[in-house]
C-alpha cells in the first residue's frame, strides 16, 4: 500500500516556471537554466521508487535538494511538475481537504530541531497528530502512551519539552510520528542535532523499531555514516538531481560519479563492506576427498597457513591448517584433518564484524545463504579492501548531460535489494563455484 | 456597589493574578483614592479604560492575526499603523467631535483609535515569530489552517499578544485623561478642571490618582503576560 513512486519531480523556485520546466525537459541542468532564464531549480526531474517497508536515506550536501524532495512527498513543498504516487493515490492531484486527510493518515514527520510545542507536555505533544485528527481524548492518551513506551520515554510524559535532553526530545518527536500511526515516516535530518553517541543509539533504535513496525521510512541526512548505520538504500543527490541509488556497499564500491566518490572517500569502509565483497574468490579450495599428499601437491605453489575445504558443490566443509597438513600421513584424507570449530561467516556480515576473527584465525571462510563457499578472507584481503580507492566509473557517465543517466528505482548495474541483510551477489566470479 | 466591596474584590483579583505585592498595592492605592474623595472619578476612568481596551482588543487581535497571515495586508496597512502611532494624541480628538459630539462616546472613540495599534502590531509579530518548524509540524500532521492557528500559532504568540494588551491598556489610560478635553469624565476631568481653575493641589491629587491607577493596571497585565509565557522560556 505505502509504496512511493516519484515520477519526474521538478521544483522551480522563482518565476518563469513554464520556461524552466521546458528547459528541464530538454535535458538542461541547473546552472544552464539559471543562466538562461533566471529560475532556480530546486529539484530536476527526479524519478525513483521507494519500496514498502524500507529505510531509504536521501543524502547530499546542504542545498542538494534532499529536504525539498522530502517535503514534496507530502506536499509541504508543492512540486512544480511530476507525479507522486503513494500506493495508488496520486498525491499531486489531491485537493486541499483530501491532502490534509491524507497527510493525517499516511505521513508522520520528524524534524531536525524536534518541533515540539513548548507549551504542552510530552504526552500532549505526542498526541498532537491524533488531536488534529479529532480523535477523542481517551483514545488519544492511550495511543500516545503506547508510542511513548515504544520509544522508551515512559515516566516522562508529564514533563515539558525543555525539561528533556535533546535525545529525549527527539524520541518524543519520533513518538509523535508513531502515535499518529502513519504508514510512512519522513525524517528530516532527524538526528543531526544530537551529539554523536546519542545519535548512534537513536540510529540503532530506529532500525529496531522499523524491523518491528515495518514502516516505510524516508530519512534525510548529510552524513554517510548515518546512512550506512540505518542500513537501507541510499539516494545520493547533488544540485537537485539524483546521482546514484543503491545499497551503501554498492555506492562505496562503485561510485557512479566523481562527486559520489568524493562523498564516500572518508567513510569507514569496514562498516560498509560486506564479507562477501571482500572475500578472495580465487583462494585455493581443496576437496575433502583429497589425500594429504595430493593436497600438498595442490598447494605447493601457494603460500598461507590455512586452506578452505569445500566439496564439488562448493559446500563449505571446513578449514585445513598448514601444521596439521604437515604432520599428516600421506594417505590421510583432507576431511579427516579438518580443524574443528572453524565456522564460516555469512556473505552479508559486515566486514568490521569479521575483522577480529581474521586477525586471530588467519583465514575465514565466507559462505552464501545456501552454505556455498564464496571465498576466504585473509588479512591481505582486508587490507586490500580497505586501501582500495573506489573503482572510478569506467564509463565517465558523469559528464553526460542530464537525462542520459536517469535513475528509476533499481539501476541496471546494482541489484537493489530490499534490505541490506541480503548480500549483493551480482559478481560474475561467483558463478565459477 | 459600595467602594469597599469593589476595593476588596480588586485587591483579591490582582493578588491572584500577580501575587501579594500587587494585591497589597491595589488595596492601599484604591483606599487612598477613596480617601481623597476621588472614588467616583476613579471608577469613571476605570470604566472608560476597560471599555476602550476591550473594544480595542476585539478589533485589534483579529486584525493582527490577519496581518500575520497575509503578507500583502501587512505591507499595505503597516504604514498606516506607523502613522497612527506617530500622530500626537490630541489629534484624535478632532475627528471624534463631528461624529459623536462632546462627551464620553467621543472620548471612547478617540481612545480606541489611539490605543489599537500596539495590540495589532504585537499580535502580528507574535504569530510571525512562531518558529517555522512548529508551523510546519502542524502542516505535516495534516492540521487545517484553523487548527494551526488555534493550537500552535496563537498559544505560542500569547506572551507577545499579552504584551500588546498591556501596551494598549496603558495607551488607553493616557488617552482617557487627555479625552477629558472633549468631555470625558473621571480623573482626567479633575486634572483638566484644576488646570483651568489654577488649583495646583487638586490637580496634583488627581495626578497621583492616575499614576496609582496606571501602576495597578500595568503591573497586573504584566503579571498576566508573564503567566502566559510557556514553561522554560525566560
Amino acid at each position: 500500500m505505502s509504496r512511493i513512486v516519484l515520477e519526474g519531480i521538478s521544483k522551480i523556485f522563482g518565476h518563469k516556471h513554464v520556461e524552466a520546466v521546458d528547459l528541464i525537459r530538454q535535458g538542461k541542468r541547473k546552472a544552464e537554466i539559471a543562466a538562461s532564464c533566471g529560475a532556480v531549480v530546486g529539484l530536476c526531474d527526479i524519478s525513483f521508487e521507494i519500496v514498502e517497508g524500507e529505510i531509504l536515506t536521501l543524502m547530499g550536501l546542504s542545498g542538494s535538494g534532499k529536504s525539498t524532495l522530502l517535503r514534496c512527498m507530502n506536499r509541504l513543498v508543492e512540486p512544480t511538475c511530476g507525479r507522486i504516487l503513494v500506493g495508488d493515490v496520486d498525491v499531486t492531484r489531491l485537493g486541499r481537504k483530501d491532502l490534509l486527510a491524507f497527510r493525517q493518515k499516511t505521513f508522520g514527520m520528524v524534524f531536525q530541531h524536534f518541533a515540539l510545542l513548548p507549551n504542552r507536555t510530552i504526552l500532549s505533544n505526542v498526541g498532537f497528530g491524533l488531536e488534529l485528527k479529532n480523535v477523542p481524548a481517551a483514545r488519544r492518551t492511550e495511543a500516545a502512551m503506547q508510542a511513548i513506551e515504544l520509544v522508551g520515554l515512559k515516566g516522562w510524559e508529564a514533563k515539558y519539552p525543555h525539561e528533556l535532553s535533546g535525545g529525549m526530545q527527539q524520541r518524543a518527536g519520533l513518538a509523535r510520528a508513531l502515535a499518529a500511526d502513519a504508514e510512512i515516516l519522513l525524517m528530516d535530518e532527524a538526528f543531526s542535532a544530537l551529539d554523536p553517541l546519542i545519535r548512534r543509539d537513536m540510529q540503532a533504535e530506529l532500525r529496531d523499531l522499523q524491523r518491528k513496525l515495518k514502516k516505510t521510512i524516508v530519512f534525510v541526512s548529510h552524513d554517510l555514516d548515518e546512512a550506512v548505520a540505518l542500513g537501507g538504500r541510499i539516494v545520493l543527490m547533488k544540485d537537485g538531481e539524483v546521482v546514484q541509488i543503491g545499497q551503501p556497499e554498492e555506492v562505496v564500491a562503485r561510485p557512479a560519479t566523481e562527486y559520489v566518490a568524493r562523498f564516500v572517500e572518508h567513510i569507514d569502509r569496514a562498516a560498509v563492506m560486506r564479507a562477501g565483497q571482500v572475500a578472495d574468490r580465487s583462494a585455493p579450495v581443496l576437496a575433502p576427498t583429497l589425500t594429504a599428499s595430493e593436497a600438498r601437491a595442490r598447494i605447493a605453489a601457494e603460500g598461507g597457513d590455512a586452506w578452505l575445504v569445500a566439496d564439488a558443490d562448493r559446500r563449505f566443509a571446513g578449514r585445513l591448517r598448514a601444521d596439521r597438513l604437515a604432520g599428516a600421513r600421506p594417505g590421510d584424507t583432507v576431511a579427516s584433518l579438518l580443524e574443528s570449530g572453524a565456522d564460516a561467516v555469512a556473505a552479508e556480515a559486515r566486514l568490521d564484524a569479521v575483522l577480529a576473527r581474521v586477525a586471530t584465525e588467519g583465514c575465514v571462510a565466507v559462505v552464501d545463504p545456501d552454505g556455498r563457499l564464496i571465498g576466504g578472507i585473509a588479512s591481505r584481503d582486508v587490507v586490500r579492501a580497505l586501501a582500495a580507492r573506489p573503482d572510478h566509473p569506467e564509463t565517465s557517465s558523469l559528464h553526460k548531460p542530464a537525462g542520459a543517466e536517469r535513475w528509476t528505482g533499481t539501476s541496471p548495474n546494482f541489484p537493489s535489494t530490499r534490505s541490506a541483510t541480503k548480500a549483493s551477489t551480482g559478481s560474475p566470479t561467483m558463478a565459477l563455484g | 456597589m459600595p467602594p469597599w466591596v469593589f476595593i476588596g474584590l480588586a485587591a483579591f483579583a490582582t493578588y491572584r493574578i500577580g501575587g501579594r505585592r500587587i494585591g497589597l498595592m491595589t488595596l492601599f492605592g484604591l483606599l487612598f483614592l477613596w480617601n481623597l474623595r476621588l472614588w467616583q472619578a476613579t471608577v469613571e476612568t476605570l470604566v472608560l479604560v476597560s471599555l476602550s481596551t476591550v473594544t480595542a482588543l476585539v478589533i485589534g487581535i483579529p486584525v493582527g492575526i490577519w496581518f500575520a497571515l497575509s503578507r500583502r495586508a501587512w505591507r499595505t496597512f503597516s504604514p498606516i499603523l506607523d502613522m497612527m502611532q506617530t500622530l500626537p494624541s490630541f489629534v484624535y480628538l478632532i475627528p471624534a467631535l463631528p461624529f459623536f459630539g462632546l462627551g464620553a462616546v467621543s472620548a471612547c472613540f478617540a481612545t480606541i483609535v489611539f490605543s489599537v495599534p500596539p495590540v495589532i502590531r504585537l499580535t502580528a509579530l507574535g504569530i510571525r515569530n512562531v518558529p517555522s518548524e512548529l508551523v510546519e509540524a502542524s502542516d505535516a500532521f495534516g492540521g487545517s489552517t484553523a487548527q494551526k492557528l488555534f493550537k500552535v500559532q496563537l498559544p505560542l504568540a500569547l506572551p507577545t499578544i499579552m504584551a500588546g494588551v498591556n501596551q494598549t491598556m496603558m495607551l488607553a489610560l493616557s488617552m482617557v485623561v487627555i479625552a477629558a478635553m472633549i468631555g470625558a469624565g473621571g480623573l482626567g476631568r479633575a486634572v483638566w478642571q484644576s488646570i483651568q481653575r489654577l488649583e495646583a493641589g487638586a490637580g496634583f491629587e488627581a495626578g497621583i490618582g492616575i499614576v496609582i491607577l496606571a501602576v495597578i493596571l500595568d503591573r497586573s497585565t504584566q503579571a498576566l503576560a508573564a503567566r502566559a509565557r510557556p514553561h522554560g522560556s525566560a
